[in-house]
């Protein structure tokens, strides 16, 4: 007798780092030896990737959910699902009730994890291209007052208003205008970017497609790090299929317009998640910042109008085009509109991607919803928003995350990572690793940036040392004001930002230590 | 180190410019041919650049100077599998400034094999939230230990050769 059996098993590269793949062959096996005809459904993650693998079956109209899953553990799975007497290994109940994703405002990440990221049908079925369905009934320049009035702000870290450059780039004339992705993702402590690409590359392509119509662009450029495999293959499949079905190229679903998209794999750059850079290293060049102006929405790659965004800026365009911008807009808090996918890291018990609106409070993010730290210890510290981001202690858990609130205590949103440090961080070597890490990825362009980051490091192992701590304070004070005033992106502009608050919130981390503390920095 | 130089045969420069005239139209196309040379090869000779330059019409300054700036480009060969361990802070978090010395001290220790017997240090692979991460070849470890990703070089040493 054989039994059919559907199971879903994320792809995404956080459950393939922790056996995904050996638990789908080891799935597989299994259900060949009990005569089982097993369909595997290979999906994105749903980010609850303390769970991971963690695989999904359909039981009465609901996915249940079992994790995480080891290949040991195949066999009994594949026997509790066949035959109701044996209980699931791991079983962790229907996956949306778990209070981490039920918590959860979804409006980027709600097919994420469902469905084969790969197939189309799938994506249509479960709500995709309404959002492009409504832009390609409306004039361009309305696309682009609907981005505009939705509040939207760019994604990246910047959190410029998104409507204000399709608009920019609507108006300008020229022959050839582009829309340029920025999937380089290279801050520490964010992956939304590489599990919305992983799990749903059609959210990207439509947000893309749509941005394609608003502003005339007919070619669009992902530009991917290279350290995201498997969003590379992710990526190059959805393009093919939307191709085939005739949602990308001379025709875009039969409206007339042309729009088609390329993947282009950078080279291992920090450097080029700073949009200049970007262009540049998509032009095949140094991935060196560019002056501004110019701004790339008149002159971008290759000279033409050209709209950059962040991965999930681009991802929220199809929901508001959906559902309008007044939906959007009302969630989140002032000037902070719609949702943005927090990214909770590093030492966290629960750890993973938790869509929310904007007015979240950074204490519910890390200790409620994360659990506090992976190993049970105090939480002392979290970065927010990448390398460039500030070190906060838990007395300002009470903040909001919104811009504008962050901007106040010297801190960013930026992608929305949140890198959660116990009490054994020495914020004195989180602030030299802040120098180090701008030493080495500086693009070397501006002198602040390229000289100052060395300075800082040096000036870092010397208050270790101890020689003359009050004077290398003051020389860390200068040395950051140069860099903010002086450099020409955010790289050296913002590396002060970790160290400056690091100093300000820790300052007992910066005061003179015995010598057998001081050989540490120098043995690494 | 065991990694063949396959370009030392004599068609070595018909195959580079096979490798380069491809992308010489396509937007950015520099970077897709060194990109091609280097996955090829495992590094980018100066014959690399020369022909890059070449066919690209850049000179050859251009061309060196696209190939210093990225990380992915290397000068000399690199190992057929190599160990990478993350170094940015979500993973400073969990130990991985403790990992990275712990595989290299392990590594040196090993028969090399396809390997490079020595950790290198990569900046964030999008693993934060299992910190701390490795890469092995392209074999991605969340939760990484020492014993984990020493595991996975040998079994990619002995596995590919």
């Amino acid at each position: 007798m054989s039994q059919d059996l559907t199971l879903y098993l994320p792809l995404d590269s956080v459950a393939v780092s922790l056996g995904a793949d050996d638990v789908a062959a080891a799935l597989q096996d299994a259900a060949k030896q009990k005569g089982v005809a097993l369909n595997l459904v290979r999906t994105g993650s749903r980010g609850m990737h303390w769970l991971e693998p963690l695989a999904e079956a359909e039981i009465d109209g609901v996915r249940q959910g079992f994790g995480p899953l080891e290949a040991d553990d195949a066999a009994t799975l594949i026997d509790a699902l066949t035959s109701s007497a044996e209980a699931a290994p791991k079983a962790v109940g229907a996956v949306e009730d778990i209070p981490f994703f039920a918590q959860q405002t979804r409006l980027i990440f709600e097919r994420c994890g469902r469905n084969d990221p790969v197939d189309i049908d799938a994506y249509r079925r479960d709500g995709g291209y309404k959002g492009l369905a409504a832009a390609l009934t409306q004039a361009p320049m309305a696309v682009c007052e609907t981005v505009f009035d939705s509040g939207l702000r760019g994604r990246g870290g910047a959190g410029f208003p998104a409507g204000i450059k399709w608009k920019t780039v609507s108006g300008a004339e020229a022959d050839q205008k582009y829309i340029v992705v920025n999937a380089d993702e290279g801050d520490s402590g964010t992956f939304a970017d590489r599990m919305v690409m992983e799990g749903d590359p059609f959210l990207l392509i439509e947000g893309m497609t749509i941005a394609g119509v608003a502003t005339g662009a007919m070619q669009g450029f992902i530009y991917l790090r290279s350290e995201y495999p498997i969003a590379a293959d992710i990526l190059e499949k959805a393009i093919k299929a939307a191709r085939a079905a005739g949602m990308l190229g001379a025709n875009v679903d039969g409206s007339g317009k042309a729009f088609d998209i390329e993947v282009f794999v950078g080279a291992g750059a920090y450097i080029c998640g700073e949009e200049t850079s970007l262009l540049n290293s998509l032009e095949g060049k140094r991935g060196e910042v560019r002056a501004k102006p110019p701004i790339p929405a008149l002159e971008g790659l290759l000279g033409k109008p050209t709209l950059v965004h962040n991965v999930i800026t681009l991802c929220s365009v199809p929901v508001i085009l959906s559902h309008g911008a007044e939906h959007y807009r009302d969630f989140g808090m002032g000037r902070s509109t719609g949702t943005m996918p927090f990214q909770l890291a590093g030492n966290i018990k629960h750890g993973g991607l938790f869509e929310a609106a904007f007015g979240v409070t950074l204490g519910a993010l890390v200790n409620e919803i994360g659990g506090g730290a992976l190993t049970g210890a105090p939480v002392r510290a979290v970065q927010i928003g990448g390398p460039l981001g500030a070190y906060l202690p838990p007395s300002l858990f009470d903040l909001p995350m919104d811009y504008e609130t962050m901007a106040e205590n010297g801190a960013g949103v930026g992608h929305g990572g949140l890198v959660v440090f116990d009490e054994s961080v020495d914020l004195l070597d989180q602030a030299r690793y802040a120098f180090e890490f701008c030493a080495e990825e500086s693009c070397g362009k501006c002198t602040p940036c390229r000289v100052g980051a060395v300075r800082g490091v040096e000036v870092m192992d010397r208050l270790r040392a101890g020689v003359d701590p009050e004077l290398q304070k003051d020389v860390v004070g200068d040395l950051c004001e140069l860099m903010v005033d002086g450099s020409l992106c955010a790289m050296g502009g913002m590396t002060p930002i970790p160290v400056q608050s690091a100093m300000k919130h820790f300052p007992e981390d910066f005061q003179p230590r015995p010598a057998s503390d001081a050989s540490r920095v120098a043995a690494e | 180190m065991t990694v063949e130089t396959k370009e030392a045969s004599a068609s070595g420069s018909e195959r580079l410019t096979a490798l380069i005239a491809p992308h010489c139209e396509s937007v950015g196309g520099l970077l897709q041919a060194l990109r091609a040379v280097q996955h090829a090869y495992g590094h980018v000779s100066d014959e690399a650049e020369a022909i890059a330059a070449n066919l690209f019409n850049v000179s050859r300054a251009e061309v060196k100077g696209v190939v210093s700036f990225y990380s992915d480009f290397h000068k000399t060969p690199v190992a057929d599998v190599p160990v990478r361990v993350c170094a940015a802070e979500a993973c400073q978090a969990l130990g991985g400034r403790a990992l990275r010395r712990d595989v290299d001290a392990a590594l040196s220790n090993t028969a090399q094999g396809r390997h490079a017997g020595h950790a290198e240090e990569i900046f964030c692979l999008g693993l934060c939230s299992v910190a701390p991460a490795a890469m092995v070849g392209d074999c991605l470890i969340g939760r990484a230990t020492a014993e984990k990703v020493v595991a996975a070089a040998t079994a990619a040493s002995e596995g590919a050769s």
